[in-house]
């Protein structure tokens, strides 16, 4: 096929690329997902940061308004209440920033290597989903280290679970953040588009408050929140390892319901497992036709 | 033996707008071809469509004997590609980007490590390999995308304008990197440039406008086609010299760069007689032998520098600056 060989002498091996396989998009899947590992844990500000949020609605908030709420029904601590609701504010804040890397590449050019190269564009998406969840994930683990602070006991099954459904959370909301970020090209966009989803998203989530005997304007909004799904089922968990009346829990933790009708905690993270799916298949779309 | 680039009947149409207007060309294994032409030429639309990144209107290329549109994937592993503006991760050290590029290529582990080393020397980045390339100097940062476009032994290599933004002596510098990869590696090299200059260490060049192609040969025979010498005279009444050239010699010339600028035979012959025949003081004359400055402007119509919207330039040096 070529003609002149390599100078003698010269000590550059030429390689020979084996063909495509599955095992070649896998370590696609792997380098990208490292990347956004070394890149998270080079920025330790960053980490800092987006942890200061949390633990300000967890201490100063849940601390202040504790004696509004009044102790809850039956004795529950509000920071106790709080706390499913601010693992998923860590979780969603990491992880949409995670999310934003793919603007931050635009913007400098690094997402052209990684388009260009002959890997298919699910083995892109796929590396960066999973890297933004393991990420967040990891700041929600540091969050759930503070759970005895917050009235939470540290069950290792609560623990498994809550770590479990943190998981979950993190990669469908990072697949929500890379199909925002596919077609925005500048960080300042991405920043304001992000502001304008996180704050309706939080509160509409039954973070702050429980779901119960909220006019129907709420219900709606809070109904049709993908992040009301999630919250939900960590209270439960919680909910589940604390020794509290039945009226109590009615009151705090009543779940979700639709028309009436009890949304079975299963259903709920399925709904959240779909979405991640649904929107992991918006993005490899999108990024296929921006080729 | 197959042609490392082949390109036949290519168009590329935005709308109404004709970026290329039926491109043909082949370049030969071991090549290294210069794609010459203004900004807007169609340069980077040709080369946008060779790396798969941009689809034709219509018309086929091949590069290393795959065509671009149906075997998008088997073209990208036979290309390396050294883009205008950097596509490295800061964050990373010279050799995770490095590596991250061939995981991503798929290049055997054993294979990486042991290609790292030679590549990382042949640019002259082993000494940093562990530093974080937001250290680097845009002259370093080139020679490592260099680097990483060979990782994979790509059998083209694609530079596009490979030393713009850099000062003239990391441009020298890097081009002694590229003539010292080509005696190491068996590669095809295509690269753009607007810098004359730098089209004189390429086998044969190209050189298009308004997306079609106006030449095609060596430098050295470009150079000949344009034939003549180039005279350039400053006198104190540009025009009445023109007229004078006109009548008396049946030259016409034309001011460019300030200068009356005419082509003769055989210059340093004729610059006695025009002392004597012209009838009109001359205050300066030089004389050059044709350069590839000249071959441009004699197919195109104007200097490359002219043609080179200088705003495209500076849009670029802003929009580095701003990442800063």
């Amino acid at each position: 096929m070529t003609t002149t060989p390599a100078v003698a002498g010269s000590d550059v091996v030429a390689v020979r690329l084996p063909p495509r396989s599955l095992g070649h998009e896998l370590r696609a899947v792997k380098i990208v997902w490292q990347r956004e590992l070394i890149r998270f844990f080079r920025d330790r500000l960053r980490i800092v940061t987006s942890l200061l949020q949390p633990v300000l609605f967890l201490f100063v908030l849940g601390t202040g308004l504790a004696p509004v709420v009044g102790g809850g029904v039956g004795g529950i601590d509000f920071r106790t209440f709080l706390f499913p609701g601010v693992l998923s504010m860590a979780v969603l804040f990491t992880a949409l920033f995670s999310a934003a890397s793919i603007v931050w590449d635009r913007e400098f050019g690094f997402l052209r290597e990684m388009l260009v190269a002959p890997v298919g564009r699910g083995a892109i998406v796929l590396g960066k989903c999973l890297g933004g969840a393991t990420v967040a994930t990891f700041q929600g683990l540091i969050l759930l280290a503070l759970a005895g602070v917050a009235g939470v006991p540290y069950d290792p099954g609560l623990m498994l679970s809550l770590a479990g459904q943190l998981l979950l959370l993190s990669f469908t909301l990072t697949a929500v953040g890379v199909v925002a970020a596919a077609r925005i090209r500048t960080i300042q966009a991405f920043m304001g588009l992000s502001q304008l989803i996180l704050m309706p998203m939080f509160f509409l989530s039954g973070a702050l408050f429980p779901l119960s005997n909220l006019p129907g304007w709420l219900q709606v909004l809070t109904r049709i929140n993908p992040l009301t799904y999630a919250v939900d089922p960590m209270r439960s968990a919680v909910f589940d390892h604390l020794d509290v009346g039945t009226a109590a829990r009615e009151a705090m933790n009543p779940g979700v319901t639709w028309w009436g009708w009890q949304v079975p905690i299963p259903l709920e993270l399925t709904l959240v497992a779909l979405m991640a799916v649904g929107m992991l298949a918006v993005a490899v779309v999108q990024f296929r036709r921006a080729e | 033996m197959t042609a490392a680039v082949s390109v036949d009947g290519l168009v590329k149409r935005y709308g109404d707008i004709e970026a290329v207007g039926g491109l043909d060309f082949e370049v030969g294994p071991g090549e290294t071809f210069g794609f010459l032409g203004p900004n807007g030429a169609g340069k980077s639309t040709t080369i946008n469509i060779l790396c798969t990144l941009v689809v034709p209107t219509a018309g086929s290329a091949l590069v290393a004997g795959h065509d671009v549109v149906a075997e998008r994937a088997e073209v990208r592993r036979n290309i390396g590609l050294v883009f205008q503006d950097t596509t490295l991760d800061d964050y990373l050290t010279a050799e995770q980007n490095l590596r991250f590029h061939a995981e991503l290529y798929g290049v055997p582990k054993a294979a990486t490590t042991e290609r790292l080393r030679p590549l990382l020397e042949m640019v002259g980045l082993e000494q940093r390999r562990g530093s974080r390339v937001s250290t680097f100097s845009g002259g370093m940062k080139r020679r490592l995308e260099i680097a990483r476009g060979l990782l994979h032994s790509p059998r083209v290599l694609f530079l596009d304008e490979p030393t713009v933004g850099l000062d003239p002596q990391t441009r020298s510098s890097i081009w002694g990197y590229i003539n010292e990869l080509k005696r190491h590696e068996d590669v095809t090299i295509f690269l753009t440039t607007h810098y004359m200059e730098e089209a004189e260490h390429c086998d044969r060049i190209a050189i298009i406008d308004s997306g079609r192609l106006v030449a095609l040969d060596t430098p050295e025979a470009l150079k000949a086609s344009v034939g003549s010498d180039r005279v350039q005279i400053r006198t104190a009444d540009d025009g009445a010299a023109i007229t004078a050239l006109y009548d008396r010699f049946g030259i016409a010339a034309a001011v460019r760069e300030g200068e009356v600028t005419f082509a003769v035979e055989s210059g340093e012959q004729f610059v006695p007689r025009l002392f004597t025949e012209l009838g009109l003081p001359i205050d300066s004359v030089s004389v050059s032998r044709p350069s590839l400055d000249d071959v441009f402007m004699s197919y195109t119509g104007s200097t490359i520098r002219d043609a080179e919207a200088s705003s495209s330039d500076a849009m670029r040096s802003f929009a580095r600056a701003m990442r800063r």
